[in-house]
């Protein structure tokens, strides 16, 4: 979801220079139905929040959320009427990457983070969770 | 730059804001100069259509450059709203204000004359919540539909009031943590400009002369301080 400026440094890290098809994640699927991670990337408005959680909604289990840069983690700079104050009011999210905006090594790292998180989580409770 | 793209006879902005006067009479007031623009205040805002349509008609001012509202709350009347005016043909601006009390809170749009005018005039009814008689399609343009506030009144708080319109959007107050929290410009270090909660009043550090506002912007930069760079070194 590259909603505001730090969709130029999600953009970076998918291009060639940082390149995050090294980390198996270069596939930015425009339909939410076949990915299994959300990067919410840039500040989300109130009017926007809904939306958000209607394609989180949409995602097939299992599925995660990193949470890029500060606007979307806590609202950021933006204390105001318009904008939602961390999009982890609406959806459950596993990494927080700080940043404004976070270098595309920081997505990264956020990546390399995931997996590790991934890779150690039960695979029985995973399918509890699903059947939930 | 002006002069050399000028195709008629030189025009100036003193002399378009003198025809429109000479038109309207007394209805406006003015001009008041600054910074070599020109503003004309219109007494009875029934009538921004007309002066409108005489300026863009008869004077040449075919762009809008922009129409914008201020609150001036606790005052009466309490709405402010200010028309950008532009001529590609003659290259002047002007600006004309007009005020609408807080009990009417509507004036005639001026769409009729420039369609631009559509999405300024949504906006400011979005923000503040003037309505403009006659507009096609008078509809919030950034909050949604059933948002019940407007949020760039002077009596809104800055952190936002909950709402919730079911399956559009919802808005909750915003945590001020101590807010707001202002920067001050020109401060001698990165402590002293820094966003920080402050009293703006007691808080502003001394800037001397520094922080005055400048009617001649080409002051802004102050009198030369020492050598120029590029000026061959003094020997001592």
């Amino acid at each position: 979801m590259g909603l505001a400026c730090c969709a130029i440094e999600l953009m970076a890290a998918g291009a060639s220079r940082y390149d995050i098809s090294r980390f198996g994640a270069e596939v930015m699927r425009f339909s939410p139905r076949q990915s299994d991670v959300m990067i919410v990337a840039g500040t989300v408005t109130y009017k926007m929040a809904l939306a958000v959680k209607r394609i989180y909604d949409q995602m097939a289990e299992p599925k995660w959320v990193i949470a890029m840069g500060a606007c979307a983690s806590t609202g950021g700079m933006y204390r105001s009427y318009s904008v939602l104050q961390g999009i982890d009011r609406l959806l459950p999210v596993d990494i927080y990457v700080s940043g404004c905006p976070p270098r595309p090594e920081a997505l990264l790292d956020a990546l390399i983070r995931l997996q590790e998180k991934v890779s150690k989580e039960p695979v029985l409770a995973m399918q509890k969770r699903v059947a939930e | 730059m002006k002069a050399g793209a000028k195709t008629s006879p030189q025009t100036t902005s003193q002399e378009l804001a003198a025809k429109l006067q000479a038109q309207f009479g007394n209805l406006l007031t003015g001009p008041v100069e600054f910074r070599d623009e020109l503003s004309l205040s219109l007494t009875d805002p029934e009538r921004i259509a007309e002066v409108c349509l005489f300026a863009k008609q008869s004077l040449g001012f075919d762009y809008l450059v922009d129409i914008t509202s201020i609150d001036n709350y606790g005052d009466d009347p309490r709405w402010s709203l200010i028309y950008h005016l532009y001529g590609y043909g003659h290259l002047c601006y002007l600006r004309l204000k007009t005020e609408v009390s807080e009990e009417k809170g509507e004036l005639p749009t001026v769409t009729t004359v420039w369609r631009t005018a559509n999405w300024h005039e949504r906006e400011i009814y979005d923000m503040m919540g003037i309505r403009f008689l006659g507009h096609p399609d008078l509809r919030r343009i950034l909050m949604w539909e059933g948002y019940p506030h407007f949020p760039l009144r002077k009596d809104f708080p800055l952190s936002g009031k909950p709402t919730d319109v079911p399956e559009v959007a919802f808005t909750n107050a915003a945590p001020q943590a101590g807010g707001p929290f202002v920067t001050v410009a020109g401060g001698k270090d990165a402590m002293a400009r820094e966003p920080r909660g402050r009293n703006p009043q007691a808080d502003t550090p001394d800037l001397g002369t520094g922080a005055e506002r400048r009617n001649d912007p080409s002051e802004a930069h102050g009198p030369p301080q020492g050598q120029s760079p590029i000026s061959p070194a003094k020997k001592e």
